[in-house]
């Protein structure tokens, strides 16, 4: 048994037997040692960094970290924290996971803890000159101290690392020589306000740095002070092109610590809806894709193809990008007469042009020599740097969360989940294209069968939570969507984490363009699909 | 067939009889500037339009359709709002080479459009190495494309300069040479000459095989030669937003902008001519009658028409195909382009000398 491997080893470690997960508690000197361990063990290494949430409880300032073991698909919770609050100092996990290299850095940036041995601790999303630490709980709002800057950011060519015995040593991001272009924030290829420092050799990149914060809007902070059904409208805003699933995993995250029990008609229409949704996505991105790489006229037509998804939704839930259909226990309200019409005409209507896209692009040799062979992300790295998604699954991880944790009618409906080994961009588009058929087929299922019955059940005005710490995830268009809530039974969370689907895939951008060119860089961060907003939060 | 030397020989002489030679040449001088000016403007916002309607039956849309019936003022009002615009000086700007390298550019085009035959006694520049001369002062162009990256202290129309140079470059062996293959078929450098070379069937198909390589090779570098896609790299607007001329505005850029339609009419229009006859009327061999017939289209209609065909092959490119990139554009003309080019220019000498072509 896990529990007593570790109490063999690391005896201090505490476990919490939690609702669902177990977590294991370490003092802050065996943090690291515990983090390993559970890496390395042999029966059940677990290799996946699922999220990794900095908070602030009173006493002390700590992490959480959930991990997976890929192969068992075990999860369990690692806790720790420490006590000082001016100059706090954790070791890093970022040599074992990559994904926590720049969740660290988030924490840093949130909660001011110093993470020993990192190697780039700046922050990432709030402003170098940015007094505070926002999500301390003693944090005040405070206009005079951090006014509205009418100055832009100057970004630092230095970064700090910080040692376990105290000291810090200031290392340069380039070198003298480097000539750095900077590929973003508003640059048509970054889909939205994303920025890259970008050391070039020649053509050749030699060097990514990644500026994210340009759209942050403190999301996780203003959930610390609203109620539960009225963060719900937040999370559409997320990745605005998996407004529904995202709404989805809340309200399963919530409904499952509240036991609420919604109706089989519910669960049939949420499904139906996260395939419409990722259906758009991934038209979205078949034609972003198609104009990133050039190809301007396949652009249109994917975009024509999008719109008829975005009219079924727009009939039902009154949204287009942002749906706002999920409710705590349910939908907001029923479908519409024509919603089961209008999507067995999209099924028939959207084969052929998935043969006109493939006649178009898929098989143009030119797109084929962009993206064959660029960006290739193993199946280990994928794990560490957490991308999930159909990412992921071009580089052969089954990480699809409707497979391994259904959710929904998911169980009841057959759909193969699709893996390629190559890891390539080429298979990264692959997926997404084969998913929009694997999308068509579960809706081919289900909308003939939605049962009669009620769109939503009552719940109590004031929704209180229990107290305990809760994780729910779903499948976003692009990854493991995850819902964190530590609740201490009030109508409010203490602290709320949603695992980004898109942080992981930007995360990854260096570790893929380093030695690619310029245009590669562009197919990397196409094919891997990322959402600003998602990022940011 | 109407021969346009009528009207200018009259211009030539109404002018000698009122005026002395040496005065008559400038005002001639002045009249072929300002005509050609003229044709070069009306050109170029006939092609902004066409391709904006094109690119928009591609993608099943309008296009232009508000201003004037079909939309067809839309370029002019374009053009108008162009020339009123206000030229953004830029900080840290070489001011001089800034300001410069339009002009270079557009000069070389307007240079390389004169040398076009439009019609029976309708060209400009005729003289014994016209399609060399053609060749030399459209490669002009480059050096402005490399000034405008150069001067503007901006990063990516440095980096776009850079693809270009190397881009076109490269590419004008390939021009040059596939030129070279016609002109082993033809015998002759002069523009005219070559029309008139094809009064019994166009060169493409009195060249057969060997031609028609050329023309291929001619069609792919000459789309990579003019910057547009799936060559478009120094402008690759998902990478370099702009590249070359990220930084420039008002006419500047238009200078850039007309530039860059009309060396796709050049182009279009050195095929036609090289391979397709230029003006030359659809003539077959032993059939009097249909030579007949095609001879009352005039060499005017004929021109445009072929050019016309052309550009609508180059539009076609760039409205389906995605971008190369930088390595894969170099290779395709260095390991491909070129031994092709250089094996077909040796089969067409052997056809030459043998006789084989028709």
């Amino acid at each position: 048994m896990l529990k007593d491997k570790i109490a063999a080893r690391i005896p201090t470690v505490r476990v919490e037997e939690g609702a669902a997960l177990p977590t294991f508690v370490a003092e802050p000197g065996d943090y690291r040692a515990l983090a390993r361990l559970l890496r390395d063990d042999a029966e059940t290494p677990f290799d996946y960094l699922v999220c990794l949430t900095g908070v602030d409880r009173g006493d002390t300032l700590g992490v959480v970290l959930l991990l997976e073991s890929t192969g068992s698909g075990q999860r369990v919770f690692v806790q720790t924290g420490v006590a000082e609050r001016e100059r706090p100092v954790l070791p890093t996990v970022s040599d074992l996971w990559e994904t926590a290299n720049l969740n660290e850095r988030e924490v840093y940036d949130y909660l001011g803890i110093r993470f020993a041995g990192h190697p780039d601790m700046r922050r990432l999303f709030l402003r170098n000159d940015w007094v505070g630490y926002p999500l301390r709980k003693d944090y005040k709002i405070d206009g005079a101290v951090n006014p509205v800057p009418l100055e832009s950011d100057e970004s630092p060519d230095v970064t700090t690392v910080y040692r376990e015995d105290g000291s810090e040593e200031t290392r340069a991001l380039f070198d003298e020589t480097d000539y750095v272009v900077n590929i973003g924030p508003q640059h048509p290829a970054t889909h939205g306000v994303l920025r890259f420092r970008t050391a070039l050799e020649g053509e050749i990149v030699k060097k990514v740095d990644v500026h994210c914060g340009y759209i942050h809007r403190g999301i996780e902070k203003m959930s610390e002070s609203l109620a539960y059904p009225q963060i719900l409208a937040l999370t559409d805003r997320l990745d605005y092109l998996a407004a529904h699933q995202h709404r989805h995993a809340l309200c399963l995250c919530l409904e499952e610590a509240l036991q609420l029990e919604v109706p089989e008609r519910v669960k049939y229409i949420r499904t139906i809806m996260d395939e419409l949704n990722r259906l758009s996505s991934h038209l979205l991105f078949w034609s972003t894709l198609c104009m990133d790489l050039g190809a301007l006229t396949a652009f249109f037509y994917g975009f024509r193809d999008r719109e008829k998804v975005l009219d079924i939704l727009e009939e039902t839930t009154g949204g287009r990008l942002i749906q706002h259909y999920n409710v705590i226990g349910g939908v907001s309200a029923d479908i519409h007469p024509n919603f089961t019409r209008r999507i067995k005409e999209f099924i028939r209507y959207l084969p052929p042009m998935l043969k006109e896209y493939d006649r178009v692009f898929t098989g143009n040799v030119i797109a084929q020599e962009r993206m064959k062979g660029v960006g290739v992300l193993s199946r280990e790295d994928a794990i560490s740097f957490g991308v999930t998604g159909p990412s992921g699954r071009a580089s052969g991880w089954a990480c699809d969360v409707r497979k391994r944790r259904p959710y929904g009618v998911y169980d009841r409906v057959d759909f193969d989940e699709i893996l390629f080994t190559e890891g390539d961009s080429f298979h990264r588009y692959l997926v997404r294209l084969k998913e929009i058929e694997e999308s068509l087929h579960i809706l081919e299922q289900l909308v003939d069968n939605i049962p009669p019955g009620e769109f939503a059940v009552k719940t109590k005005p004031v929704i209180k939570l229990p107290e305990g710490r809760f994780f729910k995830s779903v499948e976003g268009s692009r990854g493991e969507f995850g819902v964190y809530i530590e609740s201490r039974g009030e109508k409010t969370p203490y602290r709320l984490k949603f695992r980004s689907t898109s942080f992981p895939l930007v995360s990854v951008v260096p570790h893929l363009a380093r030695g690619s060119k310029i245009a590669d860089l562009i197919a990397i961060g196409g094919t891997l699909d990322y959402i600003v907003p998602d990022i940011d939060r | 067939m109407f021969d346009f030397s009528i009207i200018t020989r009259w211009i030539d002489q109404l002018l000698r009889g009122v005026m002395p030679d040496a005065a008559a040449t400038v005002v001639e001088c002045v009249l072929i500037g300002l005509a050609l000016l003229l044709g070069y403007a009306v050109i170029a916002l006939a092609l902004i339009y066409v391709e904006r309607k094109v690119c928009a039956w591609f993608q099943c849309r309008l296009g232009p359709n508000r201003v004037g019936p079909f939309g067809l003022l839309q370029s002019v009002a374009d053009m108008i709002k162009m020339l009123i615009k206000e030229i953004i000086e830029i900080k840290h700007v070489d001011k001089f080479l800034f300001g410069l390298a339009p002009y270079i550019v557009i000069i070389a085009s307007v240079t390389a459009f004169a040398c076009l035959p439009f019609g029976r006694g309708l060209q400009v520049l005729d003289f014994n190495v016209g399609i060399f001369f053609l060749i030399a002062v459209s490669s002009i162009g480059i050096v402005g494309i490399l000034l405008a990256g150069w001067a503007s202290n901006n990063k990516y129309s440095l980096i776009g300069a850079m693809r270009s140079g190397a881009q076109m470059i490269s590419y004008e062996l390939s021009i040059g040479l596939s030129i070279l293959t016609m002109v082993v078929l033809s015998g002759t450098l002069q523009v005219s000459g070559i029309v008139e070379g094809q009064v019994d069937g166009w060169y493409l198909f009195k060249g057969h095989l060997p031609a028609v390589i050329a023309f291929v090779v001619y069609l792919v570098a000459g789309t990579a030669e003019t910057n547009r896609g799936p060559f478009d790299l120094p402008e690759a607007d998902s990478e370099l937003t702009a590249g070359y001329h990220t930084e420039y505005s008002g006419m500047h850029f238009g200078f850039f902008y007309l530039a860059e339609y009309l060396n796709m009419f050049i182009v279009a229009g050195v095929a036609a001519t090289l391979f397709l006859g230029g003006w030359m009327p659809l003539h077959v061999p032993g059939w009097a009658g249909f030579n007949e017939v095609m001879d009352y289209i005039p060499s005017i209609a004929w021109f445009f028409g072929k050019v016309g065909v052309m550009i609508f092959v180059i539009m076609w490119f760039k409205w389906t195909f995605p971008r190369l990139r930088i390595d894969q554009l170099l290779r395709l003309e260095w390991k491909y382009l070129l031994p092709i080019n250089l094996l077909n220019l040796l089969l067409m000498v052997i056809v030459v000398v043998y006789k084989l072509h028709f």
